[in-house]
């Protein structure tokens, strides 16, 4: 824990007595029954199960939820003593998604914005420009394109953008989620920089406790229920074994605890399944190759996992594998324990024949969903194999991934856990003898994670193949198998 | 793969360094001019003195050609089109079965695809030099539009280019669910509308989370400043008055040589 600065004559002080918020059109409230002080200069991590109402509250302060008609107040939430709306500049929100917080082209610009919106004179928008930049590390020329950036550049630079209105609170909205290991830290470090030199107030919302539970000096858990189940500092409230419990039964991933999952660690391996000699991946026809000369094979009841930095390929060669990139340059073979009666080149075959092999779940849920109910979506795939869906077992599937309450709901209304499982769930239909996931675990609660590993563990035991993209340490551990590593163009096996 | 419509695409274009608005207005006074008579003469000289602007981009003849080549397409049809189906006068060309071409025919079909190369280069001159951010910075500190309005356009213009890539990403992702591109045509058809719904749906939530993203910065007040002082210089004069220039002078032109032909007489 680092000793509390002063606080800054900047900092910004939060308020909430009885509040609580309804969006418009749901009937239960997001948040409920809140009642809280954080004094100015305070660094709090804001925990809760899924559905709590966190990101309700961050939004809520930062004077997004709007007015009457976006939704019902309860009781009244303050900062500084007024109303969020009329404090306009003194929070600033960095979201999680890097990629949809980008709004201008150059990183100069895109820090300039928010001060200009806050009519800050021209000659310290400026100044406040390079102190920003500097505040979170990104050392680039100040027409450096956006588009160019890694993901925990990007994050970086939402939050110098969030900076240049010299916020006196800062809301972070699990702003490390979609990184890789070195983004997380490269983030983390960036706002302990800035509250050192700034002594602003942080609120941060964050699933994986470990990489800010040295740096906050205040937890506050949310209770799904409605009002504040745990409240204190981290030395007592992460350790504490009553609140630890409860905490790990909220999906909340706690320092020195394991996610419960059922089954040993897949070892062996069988025949081999699709093999890639010589193979060269591109995302585009013209386009450079990401990543050349890979030779890897996938074999049934084996895990294989990629890895690798942000941006190195990894997902590319998972579409490849997964047959839908069509290869640059080199051999991919399926074999006959995969291929059947379909033939040996996976480029030949029908959508319907690909489906019944290869499974491909993409890192965003829902580009894959295509009906408007979670049992229309189960008997999509069969009915495109088959022309009819077996009723039972689509019904077993829905159980086994706990889906069975909501087989009448609309794929986009489920929660981001709820989604991540159908979109598994689609993809078992049509019992493929190989499945590919892109970032399965990313921004994943614990408990979400754990059932989602067991899952896994079971495929494989049953002869599946299953091949991840991952930068998660501890799923590639929980299942075993073979590591690609790939990083600079090139890919390499590393023993497991 | 993702198309850039944020950058222009020539950076060593001397017309790069011009306000936005003294393009806007060079190109306007020059389109009117083109519109006010149809004739050939104007147009000639509309298009030659485009040519020989052409320097200020930075590219040659070829460089351009291979730019707009559909455009080149588009007026040389036009002009074959307009020469076989024009009012048949003076001597005769050609007269080979249906098809008949005068001296008459003929001339109306250079005139109009003449003109169709003529009033497009000021576009494509302007779409090739500007960056969109200094268009917003001087539509909206020179001509003072609504500044919510034009930050808001130049906000999607960035979503326009991550569309393309989406639309591959959807395809593929619709393709593992075992919709291909195989199939019948009413089957293609189908999943082109389903595709094309997906995108829509995707764009939308992109664009929320957007805006959300924008109103946590403070964009939606009533009053702003700009970071970028949108500025006039002795070039922006010069490239208002070669418009002016070009557009009386083919005015001009048409009148001497008696082709003036004005569109409301």
């Amino acid at each position: 824990m680092t000793p509390v600065p002063a606080p800054s004559p900047g900092a910004a002080s939060v308020s909430a007595r009885g509040w609580g918020w309804r969006h418009a059109g749901r009937r239960a409230f997001a948040a409920r029954h809140l009642d809280l002080e954080i004094r100015p200069g305070e660094r709090v991590l804001l925990l809760g199960a899924s559905g709590a109402g966190k990101s309700t509250v961050l939004h809520g302060l930062a004077g997004l939820l709007g007015s009457q008609d976006e939704g019902e107040q309860e009781g009244e939430l303050l900062l500084d003593g007024v109303r969020p709306a009329d404090a306009r500049g003194r929070a600033g929100l960095v979201l999680q998604d890097p990629e949809t917080q980008v709004v201008l082209a150059r990183v100069g610009d895109e820090v300039a914005f928010a001060a200009e919106n806050l009519a800050v004179p021209r000659e310290q928008i400026w100044q406040r420009v390079h102190r920003a930049l500097d505040d979170v590390g990104l050392d680039l020329p100040l027409d450096h394109p956006t588009g160019a950036l890694s993901g925990g550049q990007k994050q970086r630079l939402a939050l110098a953008a969030v900076l240049a209105m010299e916020p006196g609170l800062l809301l972070l909205d699990e702003p490390t989620a979609n990184l890789d290991p070195d983004g997380v830290l490269e983030v983390r470090d960036a706002v302990v920089r800035v509250l050192d030199r700034t002594g602003a107030t942080l609120v941060v919302v964050e699933h994986r406790v470990a990489v800010w539970a040295d740096v906050v000096d205040r937890v506050i858990v949310l209770d799904a229920a409605g009002g504040v189940l745990a409240d204190g500092a981290p030395g007592v409230v992460l350790v504490q074994e009553g609140t630890r419990a409860r905490l790990a039964d909220a999906g909340v991933w706690i320092p020195g605890r394991q996610p419960f999952v059922g089954g040993p660690v897949p070892d062996g391996g069988g025949d081999v399944l699709l093999s890639a000699q010589a193979l060269a991946v591109a995302r585009t026809k013209r386009g450079p190759a990401a990543v050349e000369d890979l030779a890897v094979d996938v074999r049934a009841g084996q895990a294989l996992s990629i890895t690798g930095p942000n941006g190195a390929g990894k997902s590319t060669a998972a579409l490849t594998l997964g047959c839908l990139l069509r290869p640059r340059a080199g051999r991919l073979d399926a074999l006959p324990g995969l291929a059947g009666a379909a033939g040996s080149d996976p480029f030949r075959w029908r959508s319907p024949q690909l489906v019944q092999r290869i499974g491909t779940v993409f890192q965003e849920p829902e580009h894959q969903f295509l009906t408007p109910s979670v049992a229309e979506e189960l008997e999509f795939g069969p009915r495109r194999v088959g022309g009819t869906a077996d009723p039972r077992r689509t019904g077993e599937l829905a159980e086994r991934l706990r889906l069975t309450h909501l087989l009448r709901a609309n794929p986009f209304t489920l929660s981001g856990g709820e989604k991540r499982r159908l979109s598994v769930a689609t993809m078992l239909a049509t019992a493929p003898r190989i499945l590919i996931l892109d970032e399965p675990t990313f921004g994943q609660d614990a408990l979400t994670w754990a059932e989602l590993v067991t899952l896994l563990r079971e495929l494989i035991d049953a002869g599946v193949a299953v091949v991840s993209v991952t930068h998660d340490a501890d799923f590639i551990a929980a299942l075993g198998g073979a590591t690609l590593h790939v990083s600079g163009g090139a890919g390499r096996l590393v023993a497991s | 793969m993702s198309g850039d419509y944020l950058t222009p695409a020539l950076t060593g274009a001397t017309l790069l360094r011009a306000n936005p608005v003294s393009k806007l207005f060079a190109a306007v006074v020059i389109t009117l001019a083109l519109l006010a008579s149809i004739d050939w003469v104007s147009a000639a000289v509309v298009l030659a003195c485009e040519l020989v602007l052409l320097p200020l981009l930075g590219i040659s003849v070829l460089g351009l050609a291979r730019r707009i080549w559909p455009l080149l397409v588009a007026a040389l049809l036009g002009a074959y089109g307009t020469a076989l189906l024009a009012e048949k006068t003076g001597g005769v060309l050609l007269d080979v079965g249906p098809f008949l071409f005068t001296e008459g025919s003929v001339a109306a079909g250079i005139a109009v695809g003449l003109r169709g190369l003529a009033l497009a280069l000021p576009g494509i001159y302007i779409l090739l030099t500007t960056d969109p951010t200094d268009l917003a910075d001087a539509l909206a500190q020179k001509l003072h539009l609504p500044h919510r309005f034009v930050l808001g356009a130049l906000a999607s213009l960035r979503l326009v280019g991550l569309l393309v890539e989406q639309w591959e990403m959807l395809g593929l992702a619709r393709h593992a669910r075992g919709i291909g591109s195989d199939g019948s045509p009413v089957a293609r058809v189908r999943n082109l509308l389903g595709q094309s719904f997906g995108l829509i749906v995707q764009a939308i939530r992109r664009a929320t989370r957007l805006a959300t993203a924008m109103e946590a910065r403070g964009f939606g007040g009533g009053t702003r400043t700009w970071a970028r002082t949108s500025t006039f210089s002795a070039l922006d004069v010069g490239v208002a008055g070669v418009g002016l220039v070009i557009a009386s002078g083919a005015t001009t032109a048409a009148v001497l040589a008696g082709t003036w032909n004005f569109i409301l007489s």
